[in-house]
């Protein structure tokens, strides 16, 4: 079969998902415009040179919606035979579009794709095109539907782990991210984002907070305590699906669950002649992708099984992999991972992760593969696992491996 | 006679009045709709008329739809004889509703008015909701709402439909999903109705004469509507519609269809045209109506409930209504006894072996009626009436001319003996004496009368003025004149009676002594407490069996264990159970009274978590159970022994097995009761089921050989014993 190899990988700057956020100014139409751009020019992507672009989204109205990733691409200066896909899998849409885009290729359809996503949260709210799981009460019964944040909170209960817990986490996250940038680990992939006149907006990761200490975090207050316990009490649904829990244990806030920012990010990938047509040195190998459907209530366990699964359909196993990208959603869904499969936590989310740096839903996806294909790079490793956990209970994975 | 008839007025008014022949209450039949129909065209069509008021020829406006009806739509027509049953009456209404108006400009219409003397429920409001303003007298003893979630249905009649989109879905909540009931202020406040007049009929009369066309025009078929509290979608109506669905699955434990179906009716109605909804409503009303736990709701909660209240199983006996009860013992029970009686208009003789005592029983009466009074549920006069029949006295001789004796004294035989024998030295000769004993077989007290025949046994439950259900015993040699005695009475302080024979524990307590039992003994074997107490939540039960022995108190299982041992010898099957309740004794924790017990309570006696403790005692095994072994167990626990109270003929009626359960310890209320669940579950079934229990838990599971014949033959409990359900 084809390979499918990683050309390049680009991404955007996070900015804080508010109105006063740094590219709050800029519309999702823009910033993915300008990121494809980018990494046309990067790669000199002249005519027709890929066959799509496969672009995650998760909240598809207003701005965001009627199929942005041709809009995107009609902005862009890519050529208009190129036509756009827009994609959503909740927080994995920018991994979906990567895995999409390589399985294309190993299977013959298209020599190249452009594929990642984008996500303006502070400019199309999160939840704002609805969500029928949510709201219809058929469903939202069948399936014991509660909110993330108190799926995040099953997690600890049900696995054992306490705020304390998580709230080092949070805190490594943030001194590992801060680290990464003082370092310029992140050079390769930032794309700084401009106007139209080429003025700089933003360069650099801006939800970050460098200087947070434990005791900062022990004093949040729990995000979704009041939700589960009082109105409209969503921990007696998790414990109607979890009937040996006595209670629910709250232990996240806004410090150790992902950000809410705006941003982008891209992957260019092709076949090997693909590479050589365009002069482009492949710089890992999409060896394999995964996705898997998990119970909906606790909802954010999928990066265990889906991790299983990939590893087994690849053939390999846990110790075959040198560094792992797990997304930090919440605390938990990190501490999970690693307590199932007993990985060092040096290896895992070696840089930071949404946490400290933000977690722009449809983009994320692409993110993290970026991220670890550097830090493959700069420490000069193999193989490399990135995987998600999903909303509605799914879970996604990508295994690459530098060539 | 028909169901309505209409009067027209020289003014142009016409009145419908709705006056059913031969009943108390108005209910609507399928013949009343027709009838009711005809009159609205006739209306319609005359042109000399100009305005239409529909009232009530009695004092209340009406009590609903005529259940048996519905059941029968049901068994004549499955679905589609329901849905059409049901598109029927929404064509009825939307017909009332629409009033000949033109569709498109909406002019041109008869204004209607509704009209209600009093009480006006289910359908009774969801009429008067399809006409254009509601005038209900100012009567504080009205009720005004849609009570048929109560029952394991919905409002489907277009009540849903409208109330959702007059109110709103969050303001119209509590109506739909709880039954909420408003007396007219308090419906008006809350915009179920419109008017509350002196004069309702009047007051119709003259809307309808003056009423304009845009005074006619519904809410919701004016341009431009939009529902209160924003639909599903609109970014407010989204977390109401996202907040209901958890708030009612965690309530209803996910075990009642009937507010899943009306919820989804809501849901889907509000982002669709009113008639598309009107459809909605129609599919989610037939889909509950098929489904077996509605039918054995309305089976159990409603006809069978209310068959037992009129004296289904009476004896022929004359009218044995009692006009002076003696209590003898004024303890708990004694005291809710007297309260009962009291309040029923019975004079009251409350005796207890110290004045001070006897006092302090009939205190409990003032207390309830003060609490009763700051809820202004009652007034000082009634409270002086209520008391003014309640003689608080040391002296038999007080007894003298009491047709009734309710003896409510310590559960010790000799005691008992004395008094009955005190008691029956004063009282006339056909007077029936009765023992409100939980635990003592009838016929063993009853050597202590000399009249036994007129010896029977009441069993009331704790709180006496909270439960509805009063379990009589028949003793051997009891009387039809006693059974019908103790039937009058119960019917006069209106709650439910069941009629059982005299065995071990009788009928109620006979099947919750094995459930709490399961309990504790999953607790001893490593079965995670909080799995067996959800697990049991979630099959409908109200309190977990480990919250149940709290409630009725360890001590009072070390009790009757002990003494079931004793009487058992060495055939008794609960010695694991003792393990666990006797080392709870022996712990100090005795139950809520004692702020201790399976569960921790704070000081003010408020039920925190599970008793830390236990994980330590009973350690949870790693190999935890399935959460549906847990709930068999529990559930087949009381089932089983209802069937044996049955086979045996302590139960000789399966549809006072299925009241009685649910009234008297809440036995899973959707399923109908145990007779009702295990026709759900089917006989073969069931005993595939007890028989893998009885491989893994041992012979108290064993399959009962009626379970067992009935699984052969392809049975059901009421198939095989009918309506008028005799033990084998």
């Amino acid at each position: 079969m084809t390979d499918a190899f990683i050309y390049d990988a680009a991404r955007t700057p996070r900015g804080k998902g508010r109105p006063d956020g740094s590219l709050h100014e800029v519309t999702s139409l823009a910033l993915s415009a300008r990121l494809l751009n980018a990494v046309k020019e990067r790669n000199n992507l002249e005519g027709h040179a890929v066959e799509d672009v496969i672009w995650g989204n998760v909240t598809q109205v207003k701005e965001q919606g009627g199929c942005l990733a041709r809009s995107a691409v009609l902005a862009s200066d890519l050529d208009e035979r190129i036509p756009g896909l827009s994609i959503n899998r909740f927080c994995a849409s920018g991994m979906e579009a990567v895995n999409l885009a390589a399985n294309q290729i190993k299977g013959g359809a298209g020599s190249a794709y452009i594929a990642g996503g984008v996500e303006m949260m502070g400019r199309v709210a999160m939840g704002s095109d609805g969500a029928a799981i949510a709201v219809d009460p058929s469903l939202a019964m069948k399936s014991y539907f509660v909110p993330q944040g108190i799926s995040a909170d099953i997690i600890a209960t049900e696995y054992g782990f306490d705020r304390d817990q998580a709230d080092a986490l949070a805190l490594e996250s943030q001194r590992r991210a801060a680290q990464a940038w003082q370092e310029g680990r992140f050079d390769k992939s930032i794309v700084p984002v401009i106007d139209q006149n080429g003025l700089t907006i933003l360069d650099r990761d801006e939800y970050m907070r460098p200087g947070t200490t434990i005791d900062d975090l022990a004093k949040l207050k729990p995000a979704f305590k009041e939700m589960g316990e009082m109105m409209p009490g969503f921990d007696k649904v998790a414990m109607l699906k979890y009937p040996h829990l006595s209670a629910i244990d709250h232990i996240h806030h806004a410090g150790n669950s992902s950000g809410i920012v705006d941003g982008a990010a891209a992957v260019l990938i092709g076949n090997e002649e693909f590479g050589k047509a365009h002069g482009l040195k492949p710089r890992a190998r999409i060896r394999a992708t995964a996705k898997i459907g998990t119970d909906p209530t606790i909802m954010l366990t999928g990066p265990v099984p889906v991790t299983e699964k990939i590893l087994k359909d690849s053939g390999m196993s846990i110790g075959d992999i040198d560094l792992f990208e797990v997304n930090e959603a919440f605390a938990s869904v990190v501490l999970r991972f690693m307590q199932a499969f007993q990985v060092d936590p040096a290896r895992v989310n070696v840089n930071g992760g949404a946490i400290a740096m933000g977690h722009p839903l449809g983009a994320t996806g692409a993110i993290i593969i970026g991220t670890l294909l550097d830090e493959l790079e700069r420490q000069d490793k193999n193989v490399g696992l990135a995987t998600l956990c999903i909303a509605s209970g799914m879970g996604a994975a990508t295994i690459i491996e530098r060539v | 006679m028909t169901d309505f008839t209409m009067e027209k007025g020289a003014d142009g008014a016409a009145i419908i009045t709705w006056d059913v022949q031969g009943k108390s209450m108005n209910v609507l039949s399928m013949e009343g709709a027709n009838t009711l129909g005809d009159l609205i065209d006739d209306a319609l069509a005359d042109d000399a008329v100009k305005g239409i008021v529909i009232t009530s020829g009695k004092k209340d406006f009406a009590a609903g739809m005529d259940l048996n009806v519905i059941a029968g739509m049901r068994e004549a027509g499955g679905a589609q004889g329901v849905f059409d049953g049901v598109m029927g009456l929404h064509h009825l209404l939307r017909k009332i509703e629409l009033a000949g108006m033109d569709r498109k400009t909406k002019k041109g219409g008869k204004p209607i008015a509704a009209a209600l003397p009093g009480t006006a429920l289910g359908i009774g409001l969801e009429l008067p909701l399809a006409t254009h303003r509601i005038f209900a007298a100012d009567n504080a003893k009205a009720k005004i709402g849609l009570p048929e979630i109560m029952v394991g249905i919905f409002p489907g009649a277009g009540g849903t439909t409208r109330l959702a989109r007059k109110l709103g879905a969050m303001a119209a909540a509590p109506f739909l999903l709880e039954g909420k009931l408003s007396d007219p202020k308090k419906a008006k406040a809350a915009g179920l109705i419109d008017e509350v007049s002196e004069d309702p009929l009047a007051d119709a009369r003259t809307w309808v004469l003056a009423a304009s066309d845009s005074d006619i025009v519904k809410p919701w078929d004016a341009k431009g509507y939009k529902m209160p509290g924003g639909e599903p979608f609109h970014p407010a109506g989204f977390m109401t519609f996202v907040g209901a669905s958890a708030m009612v699955h965690g309530k209803t434990m996910g075990v009642y269809p009937a507010a899943k179906a009306l919820l989804s009716a809501v849901y889907e109605g509000a982002m669709v045209p009113f008639d598309q909804a009107l459809k909605i409503e129609a599919r989610w009303f037939t889909n509950v109506l098929m489904n077996p736990s509605s039918s054995a709701m309305i089976r159990s909660l409603f006809i069978n409930k209310e068959a037992l209240e009129k004296g289904a199983n009476r004896p022929e006996a004359p009218d044995q209504t009692v006009r002076k009860v003696g209590i003898l013992g004024a303890g708990m029970m004694g005291a809710g006894i007297a309260y009962v009686s009291a309040i029923a208009g019975i004079e009251v003789v409350l005796i207890d072996a110290a004045q001070a005592s006897a006092d302090k029983g009939k205190a409990y009466s003032e207390g309830l009626l003060d609490k009763a009074i700051s809820r202004k549920k009652s007034t000082e006069e009634k409270k002086a009436e209520v008391l003014g029949r309640i003689t608080a006295t040391t002296d038999y001789d007080a007894l003298k001319g009491c047709d009734l004796i309710v003896e409510a004294v310590f559960e010790d035989p000799s005691v008992k003996a004395e008094v009955t024998k005190k008691a029956e030295a004063v009282i006339p000769e056909d007077a029936i004496f009765a023992t409100n004993t939980s635990t003592l077989p009838i016929s063993d007290l009853a050597r202590a009368s000399s009249r036994p025949e007129q010896f029977i046994g009441i069993h009331f439950f704790s709180p006496v003025d909270k439960m509805l259900l009063v379990e009589i015993i028949k003793g051997r040699e009891t009387g039809p004149r006693a059974v019908a005695k103790a039937l009058d009475f119960v019917r006069q302080i209106r709650k439910t009676p069941i009629v059982v024979n005299d065995e071990r524990f009788f009928y109620a307590n006979r099947c919750i002594i094995p459930y709490i039992n399961e309990g504790i003994r999953m607790v001893g074997e490593g079965v995670n407490p909080t799995l067996i107490e959800n697990a049991a939540k979630m099959m409908g039960m109200p309190l977990g069996p480990l919250q149940l022995v709290d409630e009725t108190s360890i001590d009072l299982g070390v009790k009757i264990a002990k003494a079931t041992r004793a009487a058992m010898g060495d055939a008794y099957p609960d010695g694991a159970v003792d393990e666990v309740i006797f080392a709870m004794a022996d712990a100090g924790r005795m139950g809520r009274k004692a702020n201790a017990g399976f569960y921790d309570y704070d000081e003010k006696g408020k039920r925190q978590g599970l008793w830390g403790e236990l994980d330590a005692r009973y350690p949870q095994s790693g190999d935890q159970p399935e959460l549906t072994e847990v709930q068999h167990r529990l559930m087949f626990a009381q089932t089983l022994e209802a069937v044996r109270a049955l086979e045996s003929g302590v139960l000789e009626d399966i549809r006072e097995g299925d009241v009685g359960a649910i009234l008297g310890w809440g036995f899973a209320p959707w399923s109908g009761g145990p007779f009702g669940w295990l026709d759900m579950l089917g006989a073969a079934r069931a005993v595939e089921i007890c028989d893998g229990l009885t491989e893994r838990y041992g012979a108290r599971f064993n399959a009962p050989a009626l379970l067992r014949e009935m699984a052969e033959k392809g049975e059901h409990f009421y198939g095989r014993f009918g309506s008028k359900a005799q033990a084998a």
